[in-house]
């Protein structure tokens, strides 16, 4: 038995720089039965434990070792609608990985790289068609199509209701196709289930914004939606409310990540502009930072730094990722936040100033708080800086439906349990109920608040 | 898909649009705006709706042609469809209830007055518009407003049709004269917005500017359009576009503005575009 794991096969370094295909190669099916063999099998398999929406793992590896790639697919569609996404971006270290046996000896199996393997098995091998569901003849409206609600929808679609999406941008996916790049997540697997979602019969509606287009009384009176999911994210960039933080060529990375995914600014045939700084400062230490700091790189940056206020270690950055970002040349700037912006003589973004920071007490988080050092500042040259130091639920959630309870914060206030809203017939999940998370809790919601209103449905 | 129902060239290079939009007509005000995209591989631009008509399911948007964007949609005309058009986006005017209201509008902005005028009228208040263009040939809606307001100046910077001068002279000169007004609704260049939040200021007349940052999603998810409000960061798109006049930092919406254009620049000098490189070492391999 081969105990080492299996590497995944990577893009060199000058591929990757010079465009935006996918870094990560995926397994062949070869490498996956290799690491699928080293697969303990655990009767108690404590890596289900690690996952939130609970795949059969041993299930589905066991699946794949006797070459079951079609049913090692649909056994992790189970509980989990998009393999081929979550496979390539959920942070699986502090997951299903974690838990596995093998981690302990820094040899945890790829979980994730065998999920991706067999999701984009049945892209290209796409199992034979079920026949739709008897309909219901309930209409359910699904508001946002990010992993929350595109996941909704398309459980709905398979208990026989009537599922319409409405998504306010040109474009259905989220933040999957306006945040992650295309060189962690292809489009193609997020079209894939946009159209198998279609084959359901789900409609999806791009330009409505709902709470300005359409109300939620014209989906409930006037459409017949007779209930309603509300998987709205939570898309508003943070900003830190610092000195010149308005100058031009300070942006959220959601601008940034929004004009060159969405938008395509990378490609010549489209005509979106996105600011190409040549010294480049990137605020923050998550998977936004990374992907941010990486498209720099790739849109001709000479140098991208990456300022962040805690150590390596508290990075919430999935682990690959901040490799990736380091090898690809992205230079962390640790212990480090910024204090203000400087501008040059015509107004521009010239510099940022410092200040270094040491870690402290540990705060609510559990991570140690990051304290500044007093006289400790310092002034680096820059010319765009990009700011991914979070998001919150868009205050504007609340024109949606004034009378739905939400939070200090704005998170929308749901039953634990079936994700119901204080208003009959209303359900939310995703990030606009518990703030950033990831897009395998996402899902999960989505997945509950559909069975909760299917339930809701049947008993009314 | 979004029909073009009707085209009309107002003047050179400002073209007015009537599209099949039907639900965003539904609950359309004035003060709101849309973002269209014409094809796949446009930017999205933001409009002002000028009209809406829920009977035909249409708005009407008036565009000048100033950019790659812009130029783009000048090239379709009727039975033409634009790929998106969303809206209606930002909050309405809040017109409240005054008794002497007073809209200043310059160049493109102008049509935005049209639905402003029309509901400053029916909050039931007496109306003067002054509407100014840089010369007479550039005059729109002169005739839709002055069917609606009590009182229509037109202004032109060279003197070519109505007063000689700014927008703002007329109304200066209306203060001075012991006139008064509760509210001034602006919509225009930032210097001319600018310019009547000073000459309101001292009067303490409530005034209300209709941004027009930089935008991408128009949804307050990019935070492009960020203007500083009474010291605060607002987005535009979602907490605008309307704003107090006196408390916006007009200076630092100009600078903004003017983003687009460095970037145009930058990405001319920054050399060969990605896709070319890949291209290149694509054929290299
Ligand atoms: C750059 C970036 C990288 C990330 N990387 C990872 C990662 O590697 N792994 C991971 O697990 N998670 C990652 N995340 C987090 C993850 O993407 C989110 O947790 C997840 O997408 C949340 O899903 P959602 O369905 O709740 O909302 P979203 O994906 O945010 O989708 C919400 C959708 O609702 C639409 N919407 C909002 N309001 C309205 C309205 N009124 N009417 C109509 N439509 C509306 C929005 O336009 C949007 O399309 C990343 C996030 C970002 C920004
Ligand atoms: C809420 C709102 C309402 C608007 N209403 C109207 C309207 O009713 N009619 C109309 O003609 N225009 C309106 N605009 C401005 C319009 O969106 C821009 O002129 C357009 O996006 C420019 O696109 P382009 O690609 O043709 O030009 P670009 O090539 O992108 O730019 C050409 C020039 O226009 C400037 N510019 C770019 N974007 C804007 C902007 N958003 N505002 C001002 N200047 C800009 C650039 O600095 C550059 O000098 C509005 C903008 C906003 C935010
Ligand atoms: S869904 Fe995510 S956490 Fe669960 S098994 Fe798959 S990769 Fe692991
Ligand atoms: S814990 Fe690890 S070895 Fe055990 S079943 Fe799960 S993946 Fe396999
Ligand atoms: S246009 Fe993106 S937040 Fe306003």
């Amino acid at each position: 038995m081969k105990l080492e794991p299996i590497p995944m096969p990577e893009a060199s370094i000058s591929e990757r720089l010079a465009g935006f295909s996918e870094v990560n190669q995926g397994y062949s099916e070869e490498l996956a039965q290799a690491e699928a063999e080293r697969c303990l099998q655990c009767k108690n398999s404590p890596c289900v434990e690690g996952c939130p929406v609970d795949v059969d793992i041993p299930g589905f590896i066991k699946l794949i070792r006797e070459g079951k790639y079609t049913q090692a697919g649909l056994k992790i569609k189970e509980t989990n609608t998009f393999p081929a996404i979550c496979g390539r971006v959920c942070p699986q270290e502090r997951q299903c990985q974690e838990r596995c046996v093998l981690a302990k000896r820094g040899k945890a199996i790829n979980i994730g790289y065998l999920e991706r393997f067999v999701g984009d098995y049945l892209i290209s091998h796409p199992p034979e068609q079920t026949e739709r569901p008897a309909l219901s003849g309930y209409k359910v409206a699904v508001v946002g199509s990010g992993p929350a609600g595109l996941a909704a929808a398309g459980d709905l679609a398979k208990l026989g209701h009537q599922v319409t999406v409405f998504e306010a941008l040109h474009r259905p996916g989220g933040v999957l196709v306006y945040g992650i790049p295309e060189f962690r997540l292809p489009n193609i697997t997020v079209d894939n289930e946009l159209k198998e979602l279609r084959r359901l019969g789900v409609e999806i509606r791009t330009d409505v914004v709902v709470g300005r287009t359409l109300t939620i009384t014209d989906l409930r009176e006037e459409m017949g939606f007779a209930a309603i999911f509300l998987g709205l994210g939570a898309g508003a960039p943070i900003f830190l409310g610092i000195e010149g933080e308005n100058l031009p060529g300070v942006m959220s990375a959601n601008e940034f990540l929004t004009r060159v995914n969405l938008m395509r600014a990378f490609d010549e045939d489209y005509d979106t502009p996105v600011q190409r700084g040549r010294n480049v400062t990137v605020i923050g230490g998550g998977n936004v930072a990374m992907d941010s700091s990486r498209v720099a790189l790739r849109l001709g940056a000479e140098s991208v730094k990456l300022l962040y206020r805690r150590t390596r270690a508290e990075m919430p950055a999935r682990v690959e990722e901040v490799r990736h970002a380091e090898e690809e040349g992205v230079i962390f700037e640790l212990l480090v936040n910024p204090v203000r912006f400087l501008a040059d003589d015509d107004g521009n973004l010239a510099a940022v100033e410092c200040i270094r920071m040491e870690l402290g007490e540990p705060d609510e988080s559990g991570r140690r708080r990051p304290v500044p050092i007093p006289g400790s500042e310092f002034t680096m040259e820059t010319d765009q800086t990009i700011m991914a130091v979070g998001a919150r639920v868009n205050p504007s959630a609340r024109l949606v439906l004034p009378d739905m309870e939400q939070d200090e914060k704005g998170h929308i206030i749901v039953d634990p349990e079936t994700l119901a809203t204080n208003v009959p017939g209303v359900f939310a999940g995703g990030d606009v109920v518990v703030g950033e998370e990831t897009v395998i809790r996402a899902l999960g919601d989505g997945r509950r608040a559909a069975a909760a209103i299917d339930n809701y449905l049947r008993s009314s | 898909m979004f029909e073009i129902i009707a085209k009309h060239q107002l003047a050179e290079g400002i073209i007015e649009y009537t599209l099949q939009a039907p639900e965003v007509v539904r609950h359309h005000r004035a003060g709101q705006f849309c973002i269209i995209r014409v094809a796949q591989h446009s930017e999205r631009i933001p409009l002002s709706i000028a009209d809406s008509d829920p009977e035909a399911g249409t708005i009407t948007v008036v565009v000048q042609i100033v950019g790659h964007s812009t130029q783009e949609l000048a090239q379709l005309g009727v039975g033409d469809a634009i790929m998106d058009v969303v809206g209606p986006l930002g909050n309405p005017t809040d017109i409240g209830t005054p008794d002497r209201a007073v809209f200043i509008g310059g160049g493109v902005g102008v049509p935005a007055g049209n639905l402003m005028v029309g509901e400053m009228k029916q909050a039931g208040a007496q109306v003067l518009a002054i509407i100014g263009f840089r010369t007479r040939d550039l005059v729109i809606y002169e005739e839709k407003i002055a069917a609606q307001a009590d009182e229509l100046i037109v202004t032109t910077d060279d003197g070519s049709y109505g007063y000689h001068g700014l927008v703002t002279e007329p109304l200066q000169q209306r203060l001075e004269a012991g006139e008064s007004y509760d509210l001034v609704v602006t919509v225009g260049p930032v210097v001319m917005m600018k310019a009547v939040a000073e000459v309101t200021r001292p009067y303490g007349i409530h005034t209300i500017a209709s941004l027009n940052p930089i935008m991408v999603d128009g949804t307050g998810m990019c935070g492009a359009c960020r203007v500083s409000v009474g010291g605060e960061t607002k987005f535009a798109c979602v907490d605008g576009p309307e704003f107090d006049a006196h408390q916006v930092d007009f200076d630092e919406l100009r600078q903004r503005l003017t983003i687009y254009r460095q970037q145009e620049q930058q990405a001319t000098e920054a050399g060969p575009h990605p896709c070319q490189l890949e291209q290149q070492i694509g054929k290299m391999q």
